[in-house]
Parts: structure tokens; C-alpha cells; sequence
């Protein structure tokens, strides 16, 4: 078997990144020197250090806060929405133009896979702006009153999982609706952002509209807690989540949370078996598992429960884990030592409870941070790795025997982010998503993201969407 | 082509290349096939260039190539019509000089005048082109149908729109009339401006480069009162727009329409095309098709 899927490699060039040696902030139109410590980026592939990033301190928040209110008072704010639009539009331009250098350089800092960064991860971002630049001049048709309002400067903190296209989910509506923004990228992964900016700066917008300071989490907590912020939109782990909702309880503050999920994903007996397959495999181990909307706990109807499992161990046998700019790697490099510790010690944990684990044998590379494909059967819903969010390439399976019971081990999470439906049967589909307690319910399909179709969880996992209508909301004092 | 014919008596000045000017049907610029064509001045009646004077024959044409590609514009992905639309838009701006050229000799109008009109024009067709992927979120609904079912209604487009565009307005009015017609996925038969077409013209030869599939926008020059009664009657045309139209055949055109009920819209020339407008020119083209399933394990 292993003779039929021999490929030779097919490495994308790592120069069409157009790295540099290092990279600083950008605040009200330039590129400046933090006054934070430097912090070395590193290729979580094979563990170099890609290039030195200057970092934000406390001050330089309050600096790059004061530039996006001046924006936004004088430019900005009261800007026509047909001006912004173009501004926008233009952004969306540039990163379909640099969009290989974009998709290079992420895999370089994310560890991610060529082909899903070239395409999933550019083409989105560069389709949220687009899709965000026509909402600029119709607003008053977004269903929120005739004039809806900006709310000011935006403070924006988001995940290493998906740098670029994150930015993009951020920026793109927050721009669209008149606000301005001061944006902290994670500090695993700030490069693709700081590109950003630098398009940014080729579409020529007013300085300070946006303002990207890379920082450790001590940069994001300054901009969450200064008092000329209007709005905070946090994408991250559902415990900072928390404490954020925390420290801006009683400070007027509008707050969007897009937190954890450990979705359920539900394969019925009638489901089609090899598309189901391929995507619960999609679902867990799209982007190494670091996506809080992975079907991260599959729940197989017990009568195909042992011919599903013997299909998906030799389906995801298959998958090359290795070389993120391979164009043949399906998982690349899980994004951090510290993550891959976490991953390693969440999967311990779920064999010392007593599951059932099967990893892929794949061949991993000796250097970088890589974990391979691993399926735990015989999951129990109390085990940890049934309830927590494991945030890599782990996936829990359960069983069940009526739909009823599906639905109630499904909601029996805190989290409430996505879920999938696999059954031929479309008034059962139906039937199930309605019961879904998750913001995002795919059918016999998973992992779509468009920025017409909003984003966003129940309960633990958040609130606020992103994408739609309804995302606007978000950055609008409505 | 006035400062032209001033450069005709002097040697030493390089005599242009004049344009012709033709029709645009399924992505290609014939003459027509009537091999007629009528002279067009400008505002204080100077000639400007011959335009092709369509005919019967021309409008049936252009409709068989409307519906021709009106299977895969509609099929297109909402994203994909805005890409495109937006590209227009680029290319439009590129040729923001010989618009207001066009604009200032056709509608009389000085060149600042003609410029502030060239720019709405392109600001509009960007406004259209970001309603592509926009307007079945604000016009779509989720049906809450009191039984187990799961219902919901969508936009869709009607299909070929004959357009008659408006007489003064030769590039604002007419890209006002046309970009909300392919926006939501409908194709578009166009008669233009009958006395100030070249303009329209132009714009064809933006359509033709920037994407836009052939077909999806036809232009027909020529005597509206002439074309436009075949395309009111033409049983492929869906839906009619009266905007251009001669006031005293707008009777006989509603009742023309009328024999494979056409949708129609009533509109007037003198709009004031400068101000933005509502979404009132995409509703006119959209069906509302409502889809039921049943709910249930």
C-alpha cells in the first residue's frame, strides 16, 4: 500500500515569502521600533528562527490607541461609506495580487500546509474584505436602522491558528462600519499580519485606520483594559475569554467573544460512508486540529460504528504529515512546542482513562513540531478528552444508538461553536440542526467558511458573529 | 472628433484614427445586419460619428445571446459576478478621460460637469457590484411555517431584461439601468441613448475586456421606437424596462409585454440619476422562490 502513494517532494520555494530579517509595529501609517522586548519568530517545521519581530510595550499601546482615535475623528469616522469602500476593495486587491507570497510566508510562521493556506486561508481573507467593502456604502440596509453608527476604535487580539485570515475577519467589517482599529497578532505567528499592514499602507489609507502591534499576551491585556477603547473582539481560548468578559464587566465596553468548541460530529447509519469519511477526517484534521470549530468528537450510530472506524484509520493512514510547504503534506506542523506539550498530554491523559488509542504510523520529520494523526475509540463522555479542547490532530470517538441520544451527547459540552450532520436523510439533517445547540451546524460537509455566512458560538464558546448581516453588528452601536 | 476636424488643415498635425462604432451582441461588435447607420452629433448638432441603426433582426440577436449566457451568469457564484462587476470598475476607471470626453460632446455639458458625472457613474457600478453577495441576505427570509417543515425564500434572478435606456443620461443613466439588471444574475438586451449612444459604446468595449461573460450584456444603438416594440413582444424576454422609452408608445409596449407577461418596469426618464439610489432597480428583476422541507428524524 505504502508503495502506491510514494510522491516525490514538491517543496514551494521558501523565498517567494520575501522574508526579512526583522519586522516592527505598525502605528499611524509606519513602520516603527517597539519599545517591548523583541521576540524571534520561529518555523515551527523545523524549529529556525525565521526573523526578529519588535514588540509592543504598555505605552506603545496608548500610542497607537491615540493615533486610531485621531483617525477616526477626523477621517475615517466621517468618511462616506462609497470612500471607504474603494479603500477597502483596494485591500482586497493587493492580497489576492501578493496572495502566494501570503500563503508562503504563513505556512513559514503557522506550520500549517501549502495547499491550505494558498487555498483556504489567503482567498478567504482577500474574499472578507471584498465582501466587507461593499457593505461599507449599505449599511442602512444591513436591517440596523437608517444610520447606523461606528462605535470608535476597535482593540482586536486574535489566535495563531489562523494569523492572516483572522486579521481579515477582524479588520475587514470593523473598516467596512467606520470604526478604527489597533490589532495584536499572536506572538507565535505575527509575520503574515505585519504584510497586512504593509498592503495596508500600499492601499493607502489614512494613517492610524489600522494599527498592528505584536506582543505576548500582556500587550493584548493592555489594549483590552485602556480606557479610549470602545470595542474589544477576542478570538482565542475560552479561559482569557473569560477574563476579558471580566475586566470589561461594567466599562460600557461592546465585546465580541469567538472562543472554544469541541464539536460533535454525528454520522448516521444511512449517512454515505466514504463521504462521510473524508469529511470527519476534513473536520479534525484540517490544519493540524488547531481550528476551534473542529468536529473534534465524532458520534458513530453503533450498528456502522466498527466498519466507519476500520474505514477512517485507513483513510487517515493515508495523510502525509510533514514538510508544511510540501504541496503534498496534508498535515503540517503543529504550531508551538507548547502546544504539541499540551497535545501530548491531553492524549496521555485519554489512555490513562481507558481509551482505545490508534495513532498513524506515518513517518514524521526529525526536527520541527509534529504530531501524528491519532484516533481514541472507546471514549466515554466523562474522559477529558471528550470534554476538553484538545486543539490538535486528536479526534474522540463515541457511539450511540437513537438520534435522540446523538443529540443529547452532541449538546453535552459547554462549548457550543459547530457541529456536523452525516445522514442521507434531509429532514433528519433538518430535524438534527435544529436541535444543535452550536452556532454553526454543517451537513454532510464541514469546515466551509464564506464571508457571507455568519461565524460565531453559543454558550462557552462565545458570542458576537463574524461574516453576514449579522457580523456587522458587531462593530456597530447598535 | 471636433478638435479633429480643426487638425485636418494642418500638414504638420498627425490626422487620428476615427473609431466606428457598432453594435455589442454576445460579446462581439457586428455592424448591423441591416447595414444601416445614422449620423450622431453632438449637443450643438456637429458630427460626431455614424452609430449602426439596429434592427429587428439585431434585437432578436441580442436576446438569443442574452439567454444564451444567462445559464452560467446565473449559475455564477454571487462572489464571482462581484469579482467581475468590481473589474469593470477598474477598467471603467481607466478610461475616466475618454468618458468625460464622450459625456461632455454628447450631453453638451463642460468637461468638470462631464468628469463629476463619469465618477458617479464608475461609484455606481462599484455600489452594484457590492450587492451581488449582499442582497439575498437583506431580501431572503427564513420562513417560520407553522408545522414541520423547514422554509425559506431566496432571490432569483427573472432572466433576459430588455432595457431601454434613458435619452439624457448617455453614460450615468444608462450604467444606472444596467448594472442593477446583471448585479442579481439577469442578462441585459440594452437599446441606447438614440441621440447620444457613443458613450454606450465605450462602455461595451469595457465590458468586452473586463471579464464579463459575452452575452450577459448586449447594446443595440439605433431608433428606440423602432427596436423596442420587438423586444416588448419577444416571448425570451422576461422583463421590461421603460425607462428610455417614447412616451407615446409606452402604452402600446406595457400591452405588448402583457403576451408573455413580462415583468415591467414603469419608470420615467427624468430621474435623477445623480442621487443614489434604493434597490428599488434590483427588486424590479428578482423572483422570490420559496423552498419546503420537511423536519423530522
Amino acid at each position: 500500500m505504502s508503495q502506491l502513494w510514494e510522491y516525490a517532494p514538491a517543496p514551494e520555494s521558501r523565498d517567494i515569502a520575501n522574508l526579512k530579517p526583522s519586522y516592527k509595529m505598525f502605528v499611524d501609517g509606519k513602520f516603527v521600533e517597539g519599545s517591548g522586548e523583541p521576540l524571534k519568530t520561529i518555523n515551527p517545521g523545523t524549529e529556525e528562527v525565521l526573523a526578529e519581530v519588535s514588540t509592543a510595550s504598555p505605552s506603545d499601546v496608548d500610542t497607537a490607541v491615540k493615533a486610531a482615535r485621531r483617525a477616526y475623528d477626523r477621517v475615517w469616522g466621517r468618511m462616506a461609506g462609497t470612500e471607504r469602500a474603494k479603500y477597502i476593495y483596494r485591500i482586497a486587491r493587493l492580497i489576492q495580487e501578493r496572495s502566494r507570497e501570503l500563503a508562503v510566508l504563513e505556512s513559514l510562521d503557522n506550520g500549517k500546509p501549502i495547499k491550505e493556506s494558498r487555498d483556504v486561508d489567503v482567498p478567504t481573507a482577500a474574499a472578507h474584505f471584498f465582501y466587507h467593502a461593499g457593505w461599507a456604502d449599505k449599511l442602512p440596509y444591513a436591517g440596523y436602522g437608517p444610520d447606523p453608527r461606528p462605535l470608535g476604535v476597535a482593540g482586536q487580539v486574535i489566535p495563531w491558528n489562523f494569523p492572516l485570515l483572522m486579521a481579515a475577519w477582524k479588520i475587514a467589517p470593523a473598516l467596512a462600519t467606520g470604526n478604527t482599529v489597533v490589532l495584536k497578532p499572536a506572538e507565535t505567528t505575527p509575520l503574515t499580519a505585519l504584510v497586512l499592514a504593509e498592503i495596508i499602507q500600499q492601499a493607502d489609507l489614512p494613517p492610524g485606520v489600522v494599527n498592528i502591534l505584536p506582543g505576548a499576551g500582556d500587550i493584548g491585556a493592555a489594549l483590552v483594559e485602556h480606557a479610549d477603547v470602545d470595542k474589544i473582539a477576542f478570538t482565542g481560548s475560552t479561559e482569557v475569554g473569560k477574563l476579558i468578559q471580566r475586566q470589561l464587566a461594567g466599562t460600557g465596553k461592546k465585546l465580541t467573544l469567538e472562543l472554544g468548541g469541541k464539536a460533535a460530529n454525528i454520522v448516521f447509519d444511512d449517512a454515505p460512508i466514504d463521504q462521510a469519511v473524508e469529511g470527519i477526517v476534513n473536520g479534525i484534521f484540517f490544519n493540524q486540529g488547531h481550528v476551534c470549530c473542529a468536529g473534534s468528537r465524532l458520534l458513530l450510530q453503533e450498528s456502522i460504528a466498527e466498519e466507519f472506524l476500520e474505514k477512517l484509520r485507513v483513510r487517515v493512514s493515508t495523510l502525509r504529515v510533514g514538510d508544511p510547504l510540501d504541496k503534498n503534506t496534508d498535515v503540517g506542523a503543529i504550531n508551538s512546542r507548547e502546544q504539541l506539550t499540551r497535545i501530548q498530554e491531553l492524549t496521555a491523559a485519554g489512555e490513562a482513562e481507558g481509551a482505545e488509542r490508534w495513532t498513524s504510523s506515518c513517518p514524521l520529520p526529525d526536527k520541527g513540531f509534529y504530531f501524528a494523526p491519532t484516533v481514541f475509540s472507546g471514549v466515554s463522555q466523562a474522559m477529558r478528552i471528550a470534554r476538553e479542547e484538545i486543539f490538535g490532530p486528536v479526534l474522540s470517538v463515541l457511539t450511540f444508538r437513537t438520534p435522540d441520544e446523538a443529540v443529547a451527547k452532541a449538546n453535552n459540552t459547554p462549548y457550543g461553536l459547530s457541529a456536523g450532520i452525516w445522514t442521507d436523510k434531509g429532514s433528519r439533517i433538518l430535524w438534527a440542526a435544529q436541535k444543535m445547540r452550536a452556532g454553526v451546524v454543517w451537513a454532510n460537509t464541514f469546515n466551509r467558511f464564506d464571508p457571507t455566512a455568519p461565524f460565531g458560538g453559543y454558550q462557552e464558546s462565545g458570542f458576537g458573529r463574524e461574516g453576514g448581516r449579522a457580523g456587522l453588528e458587531a462593530y456597530l452601536d447598535v | 472628433m471636433s478638435e479633429n476636424r480643426i487638425s485636418l488643415g494642418k500638414t504638420e498635425t498627425r490626422i487620428p484614427v476615427a473609431k466606428t462604432y457598432k453594435l455589442y451582441i454576445g460579446g462581439k461588435f457586428p455592424r448591423s445586419e441591416s447595414a444601416r447607420s445614422y449620423p450622431v452629433t453632438d449637443s450643438k448638432g456637429a458630427f460626431l460619428a455614424n452609430a449602426a441603426q439596429g434592427s429587428r433582426k439585431d434585437a432578436r440577436d441580442a436576446v438569443s445571446a442574452a439567454r444564451k449566457a444567462f445559464a452560467g451568469w446565473s449559475g455564477a457564484t454571487a462572489y464571482n459576478r462581484g469579482q467581475v462587476l468590481y473589474r469593470v470598475a477598474e477598467v471603467l476607471e481607466g478610461r475616466r478621460e475618454q468618458f468625460a470626453a464622450e459625456v461632455s460632446a454628447a450631453e453638451g455639458v463642460g468637461a468638470k460637469k462631464a468628469q463629476a458625472l463619469v465618477d458617479t457613474a464608475i461609484d455606481r457600478w462599484v455600489w452594484y457590484a457590492g450587492w451581488t453577495d449582499k442582497i439575498a441576505a437583506v431580501l431572503g427570509s427564513s420562513n417560520p411555517v407553522a408545522g414541520p417543515y423547514f422554509s425559506f425564500s431566496t432571490p432569483e434572478p427573472t432572466g433576459v431584461v430588455a432595457v431601454l435606456a434613458p435619452q439624457q443620461s448617455s453614460l450615468l443613466g444608462l450604467i444606472s439601468v444596467v448594472a442593477p439588471v446583471i448585479a442579481s444574475g439577469n442578462t441585459a438586451v440594452v437599446v441606447t441613448s438614440q441621440d447620444r449612444p457613443l458613450p454606450a459604446i465605450t462602455l461595451s468595449e469595457v465590458l468586452a475586456t473586463s471579464d464579463l461573460p459575452g452575452g450577459v450584456v448586449n447594446l443595440l444603438t439605433g431608433r428606440t421606437a423602432e427596436i423596442a416594440p420587438w423586444l416588448a413582444s419577444h416571448a425570451d424576454v422576461n422583463a421590461l424596462d421603460l425607462t428610455g422609452a417614447p412616451e407615446a408608445i409606452r402604452g402600446d409596449l406595457e400591452r405588448a409585454a402583457a403576451g408573455t407577461v413580462k415583468r415591467v418596469l414603469r419608470v420615467r426618464g427624468g430621474e435623477d440619476f445623480g442621487r443614489e439610489p434604493d434597490i428599488g432597480r434590483l427588486r424590479a428583476y428578482l423572483e422570490t422562490k420559496t423552498v419546503w422541507h420537511p423536519m423530522g428524524v
